[in-house]
């Protein structure tokens, strides 16, 4: 388990305030000029070479990801956006950084900007988050007075601004160009790549679009330096990492633990266990809505980092654990998530638009019982059709939920097939 | 996707006075000067604000004219979003979130407790009220969940639902965030 002292989120529920002078109480923006005197390249090496990978789905390395970035001025403003609309079913640890330690997110801003030459910071919010959104607003302001954020931020000799946008609802924001477009003022319709955001992003100009969370562990990893964050959890998959435990346990919560922590240990310690006890248990989603849901005798010895679950055919995603007990209609519950994936298509690409409202109408018959066997193969055969046919991963993240279901449960929707059939005769037989 | 379309009464009048041109040139500052297109969504929705919860079309094309946006582009705004209300919502919008993580929690006890005390989805009852089912708020361990207006009430189930809804009828005050207690997000022992 995760020692309290390696933890970077010390305010993480909100038990002390989270202005200013509580935060540097904290630790933030403890001579946040020094490491911004480091220069861009120390600082983003020292971020590579921490392992961090991208905590907001992917896991693509931060480090890397910022060297992307022109190393010469282009003439051209340069863009870091900090992805705060967190919609991902399941996923809720953004939400506490911006509400209950928004300086960690805004001193990230700052050294990231630093580490990439970036001159602009926006932090797009989810519209649906007005009270965060007003938490940071104001942790911003104070920041701006201060001279932390701004020209000479932080008496570094740099000129950085950060500014708050706000979405209004839309999942497909999430998606660092579509985020983009929305930015622009246009709908959150996922642009074709190349060219990739590092060349021409936010209004043609080179930008970086990056986590909450990963911005956020950013001045920590600074200060502590880049082998301690590597020291934590395992090779490759190194650090901390908030995990948000929903679902059927007895204690939902977030908590920050180490990469790489035993599902079981992770439910049990953090969360109060499975509703009903372990043996209760019947499958999780161990990333949010979007990754495949494995079963009890995975869930028994699977790791929490991507690698690990990466290894079962599932995924770490946003770390935001979905738990479901032996109670649990499973056919319906990822019919709900076909729900989701329907409802927030953003339109543009074929076989995402139609597509998931297929999924969902066949999700729904099969949760019925309404089907036939075969059909379960015919249902298959359409989530592959959409799968990496679209512009962006919507259309995968729709067919990847029903691939776990009939990978671990094809019998469960068998058996709710025959049984269907059973009553079906009895009523007309 | 979803079908959304204007509202067919459109009797309302709508226009930005002084004040309001004031708050929208500050959101300007937030972007370029040629990029004024940004400032759209938090315009629209500063919009929908000042008509009472809903955006009719003569506040889109209030914005359009602020933002020399081409109406038809800011149209596709307001229905792309769906925190744009095309019809009214009353005065307590109440959204409950429908999606995996809230369902499992019981999200469906909920939503009957809105029918029964509040009346049929997307109707506005005599009292201002309205509800209708969204997706994923984003508050998943302190789920089920609602959002009234800009708060979010957490942690709930049938009856605590209802005790919010009859107080909101009752014009008292109501407790935001967890309803058994919690500061956020952290564990919590429950029976």
């Amino acid at each position: 388990m995760l020692d309290n002292k390696d933890k970077i989120f010390n305010n993480l529920y909100g038990f002390e305030p989270w202005n200013l002078v509580n935060a540097k109480l904290r630790g933030d923006w403890d001579n946040t000029k020094d490491i911004l005197l480091k220069g861009r390249e120390k600082i983003t090496e020292e971020v590579i070479s921490s392992g961090l990978r991208g905590r907001g789905g992917a896991g693509f390395s931060t480090g890397v990801k910022w060297t992307f970035m022109p190393k010469e001025p282009t003439g051209k403003t340069h863009y870091l956006v900090v992805n705060a609309d967190e919609s991902e079913p399941g996923t809720c640890k953004d939400r506490e950084i911006l509400r209950n330690e928004p300086h960690k997110l805004l001193e990230g801003c700052v050294i990231a900007c630093a580490a990439m030459g970036a001159q602009v910071c926006y932090i797009y919010i989810r519209g649906e988050f007005i009270n965060e959104r007003h938490v940071l607003e104001s942790a911003l302001k104070e920041a701006y007075d201060d001279g932390l954020v701004g020209k000479n931020a932080c008496g570094s000799g740099l000129d950085i601004e950060i500014f708050i946008h706000h979405g209004a609802g839309a999942y497909i924001c999430g998606e660092e160009t579509a985020l983009l477009e929305s930015l622009e003022g246009k709908k959150g319709m996922p642009r074709l790549k190349p060219p990739f955001p590092a060349a021409a992003g936010l209004y043609g100009c080179p930008t970086t679009v990056n986590n909450v969370e990963s911005i956020a562990v950013v001045p920590t990893i600074l200060r502590r330096g880049s082998s301690w964050f590597s020291g934590i959890g395992k090779e490759n998959n190194t650090g901390t990492k908030i995990f948000c435990i929903s679902g059927h346990v007895n204690k939902p919560c977030n908590v920050e633990e180490e990469m790489g922590i035993p599902l079981k240990d992770l439910i049990e310690k953090h969360a109060g266990g499975v509703i009903g006890g372990w043996d209760n248990l019947l499958a999780v989603i161990p990333g949010g809505s979007s990754v495949p849901m494995i079963p009890k005798e995975i869930c028994d010895e699977v790791l929490m980092d991507f690698d690990s679950l990466q290894a079962v055919k599932s995924g770490l995603g946003t770390a935001a654990v979905i738990v479901m007990d032996k109670s649990t209609d499973l056919i319906k519950a990822i019919s709900r998530i076909s729900y989701f994936y329907k409802h927030e298509s953003c339109g543009q690409c074929t076989p995402c638009r139609e597509g998931t409202g297929w999924l969902w109408e066949m999700m729904e018959k099969m949760a019925k019982g309404e089907a036939k066997k075969e059909d379960i193969d015919t249902l298959l055969s359409l989530t592959k059709r959409i799968e990496g046919h679209t512009i962006c991963a919507l259309g995968d993240a729709a067919a990847w939920p029903i691939q776990g279901l009939i990978r671990h449960f094809r019998h469960h929707i068998e058996d709710r097939i025959d049984q269907y059939q059973k009553e079906s005769n009895e009523n007309y037989g | 996707m979803t079908v959304r379309r204007l509202a067919d009464n459109q009797d309302i009048n709508f226009k930005f006075d002084n004040q309001d041109l004031k708050f929208l040139n500050s959101l300007l500052e937030n972007y370029p000067e040629d990029k004024k297109q940004s400032a759209v969504v938090p315009s629209l929705f500063y919009a929908q604000r000042k008509a009472g919860g809903w955006l009719p079309e003569k506040a889109i094309l209030a914005v359009s004219d602020f933002l020399d946006m081409p109406k038809i582009r800011v149209l596709e705004i307001a229905t792309f979003y769906s925190m744009f209300n095309l019809q009214p919502s009353g005065d307590h919008f109440v959204q409950v979130c429908g999606t995996t993580p809230c369902w499992l929690r019981g999200a469906e006890n909920i939503k009957k407790a809105c029918k029964d005390y509040i009346g049929q989805e997307r109707e506005v009852s005599k009292d201002g009220i309205c509800w209708i089912e969204v997706e994923c708020l984003g508050a998943c361990v302190n789920a089920p969940m609602i959002q009234i207006n800009d708060d979010y009430y957490e942690d709930l189930d049938y009856e605590r639902t209802v005790k919010i809804l009859k107080d909101i009828k009752n014009k008292k005050n109501i407790i935001k965030g967890s309803q058994i207690g919690r500061k956020s997000s952290e564990p919590l022992e429950r029976d």
